[in-house]
């Protein structure tokens, strides 16, 4: 059904009008213009398109763009603040734990949701939390190297 | 001669003789002279000759008025690094800053015309071009400063694209000198920078390419958004070799918005939303005649042995055909179909104005998607224009134009912008796999030593075949790579019932699996520890070195198989790269899982010219390498492909990965080689060599998945 959903995208406030069954990934890639959430496999199977939904990472591929209704929405593009990368984006960077950079807007964001609930996650944590997040290129061990440094950064920051 | 039209020896390699006429005084000192990939010498996609990659540095780099320097080259970002790379190289080469070298990739109306990226060979090729062209373009530089001071040039000095004459304390920028025109001057070959005098080269510099990656700003083929677009899907059969039989649109056109085209047997859905051409195409009623082939991934072997083109004897020496031995060990190994899968599908987006089609795509191969586009919209290559932005991965896949060329002639049906981004199942079904092939070896062994080795590979090629080992008795049977079907980019209907082309080291994969899982058989036989009985075979140094180093470090304990210890140990060479992998593995009895523990590589790649990015290849690398050792398998049945997303296809994910050590042989007497393949050959047969060690069970086809462990431990 086509109707207005209103929710917080990246700090402000938003509405489109669409149908409300689509999937989030797309009213973002074509209808927001946001294509940092990528397709990878239309199934919540690799975790290129996730996103942060009231702290909690989705596979918007997979989320009916009416389970957003009034929530709080985070993507790539609002991680970083006035120019300021995000702990994980700066580990990203530091430790090279990217090639392609395809599926590198998911595992971030996977790895921000972990970071909420888990300040410092050991190293089986963050594979169990990062576990359905693929990566063809191979970099899996220097993204959770990443992960465990951007940890730290993000303790010492808080603190 | 040109590069692209150099000739190849027997054994694939440029010779000496054409190199030094290829790159010119001082190259050879640092750049490797490899085997060019095999598309490089025989231009089989094109009807006419291929064009030649130019010298001319005005195609290569802009010196422009604003002080940056724009360097531009037909290869492309795969995520390999090379963005980075050549920016480094011309930053060395010109003496001017790193941060303020533009690259300008893949752009068929910018950039000179490029083979395409692959084969691991961007810097072994266009880098020993690029970095002569440079180094013109300096001395052309020095020379015209020269001129303007009246000073002799070799009183100027050069820093960060700076000239100085300090007798007159005059000071000129590249940028000041050139003017923003072109430089109608040349000096022919100059003389490179020694590397000695690196300040660039063999520094890990940050990746250019990470902040955009990081942040999401960074634009790949389905990203890229022009006004007035729309999207597309195509009707695809549900197996290969099947035939429309009837077809009712009449659902999909009602629905409110959707297009739907046809030509023929090409039929697709048009909306101005990506997913409801997916809901779109799914109201599409089609009904096909399928094949009854009678070929899966179970009977495909024996097809092959049946009709795959005859082997040619490759290499021989001693008396095979006449060697008398008690009791020859023979064994058939096997490899199934593999898939590239990239996490981005092939994408693209085609614009047509003016008489002028404009194609942003996901490809390796971007002049040869321009010349395909201009082929099936009947324009001139002059009024095509392929852009290729950040490519998600390719591994070989992405040789494949079709999907680019789908989207051009939509877009010419639609009279719109199109933009075509392959499903997960629809790229997998359309997938150049990774053919399967099978190696037969009878061999034998005498007071610890290899008497006879008779090896035959059908369907994979001759890379990788021809033992380094030392043996009197051998011979290597083979089909040239030049001939295979996945080479000719063989399409459904020939030997295979699918596409088959190039995946990660071509044929080196099948061949190093073959060779080293029989080396290990024979070590057993004989009663020697492997490490120890791979060395009574080497004699060659770098190979010996690889190998010693990797099991240093490793810490491998001599005994003979099975031990218990589930360690395995696999040498290896691809072009003219040297790996050896020790393995640690824990094979799961009661499930037949495999968990790979920790992963010791030792490889010798000539000169390190970047010491970080080697290690991210070999990592990867390993990380694909057990995939294809352990889950990676296309299962099909007439046609029809089983693979169709991440849950049929498994591919490595974070706690596949084992502890990764590297040993960098550092080789400077030898110019850098490929890196971004070689040590994927060595995983396959390292982890089977470890699971015979953890348990006796033998196993002879990857992907040695836990139904065939568990078979293999039966037979134990």
């Amino acid at each position: 059904m086509e109707r207005a959903i209103s929710f917080t995208l990246n700090g402000k406030p938003t509405r489109v009008t669409v149908d409300d069954e689509r999937m989030l990934l797309w009213v973002l890639r074509s209808d927001l213009g946001l294509t940092g959430a990528k397709f990878g496999c239309g199934a919540a199977l690799c975790g290129a398109c996730t996103v942060i939904v009231d702290k909690e990472a989705v596979r918007s591929c997979s989320v009916p763009v009416k389970d957003i209704a009034g929530k709080h929405l985070l993507t790539i593009e609002g991680l970083s603040k006035n120019g300021q990368l995000h702990p994980l984006q700066e580990a990203f960077v530091h430790h090279s734990a990217l090639q392609c950079g395809y599926c590198t807007p998911g595992m971030i964001m996977q790895a921000y949701a972990l970071l909420l609930k888990n300040r410092r996650p050991t190293r089986a944590d963050i594979v169990r939390h990062m576990d359905d997040n693929l990566c063809r290129c191979g970099d899996y061990n220097r993204i959770v190297e990443a992960i465990q440094e951007a940890a730290g950064a993000t303790k010492a920051r808080a603190s | 001669m040109k590069p692209d039209q150099a000739t190849l020896t027997e054994n694939g390699a440029l010779s000496r003789r054409d190199f030094l006429k290829l790159g010119g005084t001082g190259l050879v000192v640092f750049f490797w002279v490899g085997p060019l990939d095999a598309f490089q010498q025989a231009p089989q996609p094109y009807a006419e000759a291929p064009p030649s990659t130019p010298t001319d540095f005005n195609a290569f780099l802009q010196i422009r008025p604003d002080g940056r320097v724009t360097c531009m080259v037909g290869r492309v970002e795969l995520g390999q690094g090379l963005q980075t790379a050549a920016a480094q190289l011309v930053a060395e080469e010109l003496d001017f800053p790193f941060d303020s070298i533009d690259m300008v990739m893949g752009d068929t109306d910018v950039c000179p015309w490029d083979v395409g990226t692959f084969g691991s060979q961007s810097m072994r090729v266009l880098g020993a071009i690029l970095r002569a062209a440079t180094a013109e373009a300096r001395a052309v530089l020095l020379q015209m400063a020269a001129e303007k001071f009246n000073a002799p040039v070799e009183r100027l000095q050069v820093s960060d694209g700076v000239i100085t004459d300090p007798a007159q304390g005059k000071r000129v920028t590249y940028g000041e000198l050139v003017q923003g025109k072109r430089i109608e001057r040349h000096l022919g070959k100059v003389p490179l920078k020694p590397v000695a005098a690196f300040k660039v080269m063999g520094k890990s510099l940050p990746r250019k390419d990470a902040l955009e990656k990081v942040t999401g700003k960074a634009k790949y083929a389905g990203d890229i958004t022009v006004p007035g677009m729309v999207y597309a899907r195509i009707l695809r059969p549900p197996a290969h070799g099947a035939k429309l039989k009837s077809v009712d649109i009449s659902a999909a056109e009602k629905m409110s918005g959707v297009q739907v085209v046809r030509d023929g047997d090409f039929i697709a859905v048009i909306h101005d939303r990506p997913d409801m051409a997916d809901k779109a195409l799914a109201l599409i009623k089609a009904e096909f005649d399928r094949p009854q082939t009678g070929l899966d991934d179970k009977s495909i072997f024996a097809h092959i042995l049946k009709n795959a083109q005859p082997p040619k004897v490759m290499a021989e020496s001693g008396n095979v055909a006449g060697a008398e031995v008690a009791n020859p060990v023979e064994h058939t190994y096997f490899h199934s179909y593999g898939a590239h899968v990239a996490m981005e599908t092939h994408s693209a987006l085609a614009m047509i104005e003016g008489g002028k089609a404009t194609i942003w795509a996901a490809t390796q191969m971007p002049f040869l998607l321009r010349d395909r586009v201009a082929q099936a919209l009947g324009f001139s290559k002059q009024n095509v224009r392929v852009i290729v932005p950040y490519v998600g991965g390719a591994f070989g896949g992405k040789t494949n134009p079709q999907n680019g060329v789908e989207a051009a002639r939509l877009a010419k049906m639609v009279g719109k912008p199109v933009q075509l981004v392959w499903r997960r199942d629809e790229d997998l079904f359309l997938e150049r796999f990774r053919p399967a092939a099978v190696v037969k070896i009878r061999s034998a062994v005498n007071d610890g030593r290899i008497v006879l080795w008779d090896y035959t590979v059908y369907a994979a090629g001759d890379w990788g075949s021809i033992t380094f080992y030392d043996v009197p008795n051998q011979r290597t049977v083979a089909v040239p790579v030049a001939e295979t079907a996945w080479r000719k980019q063989d399409t459904a209907g020939g030997l295979h019932p699918f596409n088959v082309g190039p995946w990660r080291m071509p044929c080196a994969v099948t061949n190093t699996f073959a060779r080293e899982s029989h080396m290990d058989v024979l070590a057993s036989k004989a009663g020697v520890d492997p490490v120890e009985f791979r060395l009574r075979h080497l004699t060659d140094k770098r190979m010996r070195r690889v190998l010693e180093a990797a099991t240093k470090q490793f810490g491998w304990k001599a005994a003979r198989t099975p031990s218990g210890q589930g360690v395995g140990v696999v040498c290896g060479t691809t072009y003219k790269t040297y790996v050896a992998t020790a393995v640690q593995a824990a094979v799961e009895k009661s499930t037949g899982k495999v968990r790979v523990e920790r992963v010791v590589t030792a490889v010798d790649a000539g000169v390190i010219v970047d010491p970080e990015g080697t290690r991210q290849q070999v990592e990867g690398c390993i990380g694909m390498g057990i995939g294809c050792a352990l889950s990676e398998e296309v299962r099909f049945s007439n046609g029809e492909v089983f693979a169709r997303n991440f849950d049929s296809y498994e591919i490595p994910r974070f706690s596949t990965m084992p502890k990764m050590e590297m040993v960098l042989i550092d080789n400077p007497e030898l110019a850098p080689d490929g890196i971004a393949e070689p040590p994927v050959i060595t995983m396959g047969p390292a982890i089977a060599n470890a699971i015979y060690d953890a348990t006796g069970a033998r196993l002879f086809q990857l992907p040695m998945t836990p139904a065939r462990i568990m078979q293999a431990l039966k037979q134990s």
